[in-house]
């Protein structure tokens, strides 16, 4: 029971960055701009977030380790938001191949960050303490089986990324501007004909998306390590997958990110688990496995594609 | 997309303002990556930029590294670049180039009976191959299973990672460098003598016949997608699918084979990286082959056309080494990172450019009377 425990606690690390950025990827795509900056966004988001938490726990500011940890996802979204308006500016002004600048984005991002970090430190990884992580919740932690499940060892992160999930949800299928928006990415000459300003809502998608994928940045890094070394071990372009893999839908997303997460955390944590750990298979086949189980469940499900019609075509009034 | 065309003067051809395009954009990137550098250190920055701006020039040696630090850059931008001529985003080169470097490496070291340079050249062979395998899955899985490309690359790039490496610790593992074993001597691409021309006293610098492969694949590519029937098919597959399917054209295997030539490109790239006699080897790390990354941006600022790969592959390579240079003066050679990915930023802007170029060399032209420039300067997408 213990191992499942670990598991499923372990599992929530690697899924939940993949699911928030992903969801952020959705906004983005289903208004019709491919975002694959998601990488870069995600490292800029986790810099300026765990330089935050640096700077602050360097100087002893008496403050929560919760609330400082939001604060620090508040400003990674902020972070986020202000790249994708690079990527936004590109896209949809400038009509440019959306592909290109995200390129140029997941280029500058690593480089500026040790950059500044050097100039800033003087060598490129920033450390921080990790104080966040919650031994187990009040109340709900002593519940059997589900308060061992998802409620010690964890992260108030996890629960956000929770909180992200439905708030997607409702938002891009209960709201006017969620139909304008799924509008804009299908058909964007429909929706401006009735009146949507396409630009508007393509302008919202990108922002949305950068700043979850700067949330997701920071989420993927304070579990996982304890300094931040310009990196986000690809999750950026793991995230992109499982969209894809999700099908652009909030839920089918939380599926993949779940599977891809428990893939990851059975390659990584195999030798904790018995009966894998006896099958004496070499270590880099294990890691091998989220990557092929993936492809193998795309190769069944993906007869039927339900990208957004229009994404990636930049939008001119013109060509109506 | 051009057709003939009655006689048009130099400022009017597309390809002229292509390339102003590119070069104002590559004027963009040094200008941002001078205000960095002055912000980061006022007094050392113009010391700083003329060390990226003639560090590739400064002596022979750093003309050879150049040409070396190209050659891998150039041929996985060409596997991208062909990709995209056929519609496809080929993300996938960094596995490609990873297995293709180890297939490579295989052959080198196991395979030294082989006499003379034909090792070298069954090296490459074996890294085309397996290059060419690594491209095949994402392109069977599309026109088969309809798996959009770009996921199935990423997941190739992980799977060939984890794979070279227990490849090469199962293999040809050196375990006191934690890497893979030197190729035999003869494995390495010969030198042609460029190693007497390219030096600076003694050192003399890792180019070899590696960059005339990588020529000579630019050269193919160029042939293949703009002089044969088969190019055409693959272009018009590119461009419209079902309208290809409905031409008559067998647009699965068109899939499948362009994968497989954008793939033994990208492998190409990698066996040429590490059978150079520089001392290269794969490190058994969790990193994906940055390489593979580099042939996007190398692809894009080339606006995918082969010469254009070629060019904007020195210029990286170049300003790589100027960078390398400018560590003298105290700076962090991310610099170059910043510069390059502005510089593609801008050449996203391409289309607005080159509408200002035209327009630009329009006016001139309608100064001197010559009312010429007319439908196809309204037609500034087509990148040939």
């Amino acid at each position: 029971m213990n191992t499942w425990y670990f598991l499923i606690q372990q599992t929530m690390f690697f899924s939940i960055p993949l699911l928030i950025v992903a969801l952020g990827g959705m906004f983005s795509e289903r208004s019709g701009i491919v975002n694959i900056a998601l990488e870069g966004i995600m490292i800029l988001g986790a810099f300026s977030g765990i330089l935050f938490i640096n700077v602050m726990q360097t100087m002893h500011v008496g403050i929560h380790p919760q609330i400082l940890i939001l604060l620090a996802c508040l400003i990674a979204a902020a972070v986020g938001v202000i790249v994708s308006m690079a990527h936004a500016y590109a896209a949809i002004n400038m009509k440019a191949d959306q592909v290109i600048s995200g390129t140029a984005i997941n280029m500058f991002a690593p480089a500026f960050a040790i950059f500044v970090a050097r100039i800033i430190r003087g060598v490129q990884q920033i450390p921080f303490s990790n104080t966040f992580r919650i031994k187990s919740v009040p109340v709900l932690g002593d519940i059997p089986v589900i308060g061992p499940m998802f409620f010690r060892n964890t992260y108030i992160t996890t629960f956000l990324g929770f909180v992200i999930l439905i708030l997607s949800s409702l938002v891009l299928y209960k709201t006017s501007f969620g139909l304008r928006m799924r509008a804009c990415g299908e058909h964007p000459q429909a929706a401006d004909s009735v009146g949507i300003n396409v630009y508007k809502m393509r302008y919202a998608g990108v922002a949305i998306s950068g700043a979850l994928a700067g949330i997701g940045g920071l989420v993927f890094v304070v579990p996982t390590s304890t300094n931040f070394n310009a990196s986000v071990a690809g999750y950026g372009f793991l995230a992109l997958a499982v969209l894809i893999f999700g099908q652009w839908r909030p839920n089918r997303i939380l599926f993949a990110a779940f599977f891809f997460g428990l893939m990851k955390t059975i390659a990584s944590a195999y030798s904790g688990i018995p009966f894998l750990a006896n099958l004496g298979i070499p270590n880099d086949i294990y890691k091998m496995i989220p990557y092929i189980a993936t492809l193998i469940v795309l190769a069944f499900t993906s007869k039927n594609s339900m990208a957004p019609r229009a994404e990636g075509i930049p939008y001119d009034k013109g060509s109506r | 997309m051009k057709k003939t065309q009655p006689h048009t003067r130099l400022t009017e051809k597309p390809g002229f303002s292509n390339f102003m395009a590119s070069l104002l954009a590559i004027l963009c990137g040094l200008l941002v990556g001078f205000i960095v550098l002055l912000v980061a250190n006022p007094q050392k920055a113009f010391w700083g930029l003329s060390a990226i701006l003639t560090g590739g020039l400064s002596n022979m040696k750093n003309i050879g590294q150049v040409l070396y630090g190209a050659t891998p850059i150039i041929l996985t931008g060409l596997s991208v670049g062909f990709a995209n001529k056929t519609g496809l985003f080929n993300i996938g080169a960094s596995g490609q180039f990873i297995v293709g470097a180890y297939a490579a490496i295989l052959v080198g070291v196991k395979c030294s009976f082989i006499p003379g340079p034909l090792l070298w050249i069954v090296c490459l062979l074996a890294a085309m191959a397996a290059g060419g395998l690594w491209g095949v899955v994402p392109g069977i899985l599309k026109a088969l299973c309809n798996v959009n490309e770009v996921i199935a690359c990423i997941m190739m790039n992980y799977i060939g990672m984890y794979a070279v490496n227990f490849l090469v610790q199962l293999t040809v593992f050196d375990s006191l460098k934690n890497q893979s074993m030197a190729v035999a001597a003869h494995a390495n691409a010969p030198k042609l003598g460029m190693d007497q021309i390219f030096r600076t006293g003694a050192a003399s610098s890792s180019v070899n016949a590696g960059i005339l492969v990588a020529v000579l694949a630019g050269v193919f590519v160029y042939f293949l997608i703009e002089k044969t029937k088969f190019g055409y098919e693959l272009k018009a597959c590119g461009l419209n699918r079902d309208a290809a399917k409905y031409a008559g054209i067998n647009e699965k295997r068109s899939i499948v084979l362009s994968m497989v030539i954008s793939g033994a490109l990208a492998g190409l790239g990698g066996a040429c990286l590490y059978l150079a006699g520089a001392g290269k080897s794969i490190e058994v790390l969790d990193v994906l082959a940055a390489e593979g990354f580099e042939g996007i941006s190398v692809s894009l600022l080339g606006l995918n056309h082969p010469l254009g790969i070629i060019l904007s592959g020195l210029l990286v390579a170049y300003l790589n080494q100027g960078g390398f240079n400018m560590q003298v003066y105290g700076f962090a050679p991310q610099i170059i990172d910043i510069i390059i990915s502005v510089v593609i930023y801008f050449a996203a802007f391409s289309l607005l450019l080159r509408g200002l170029v035209q327009r630009m060399a329009k006016r001139k032209a309608a100064q001197t009377a010559q009312p010429n420039a007319n439908a196809q300067t309204e037609e500034g997408g087509g990148a040939e």
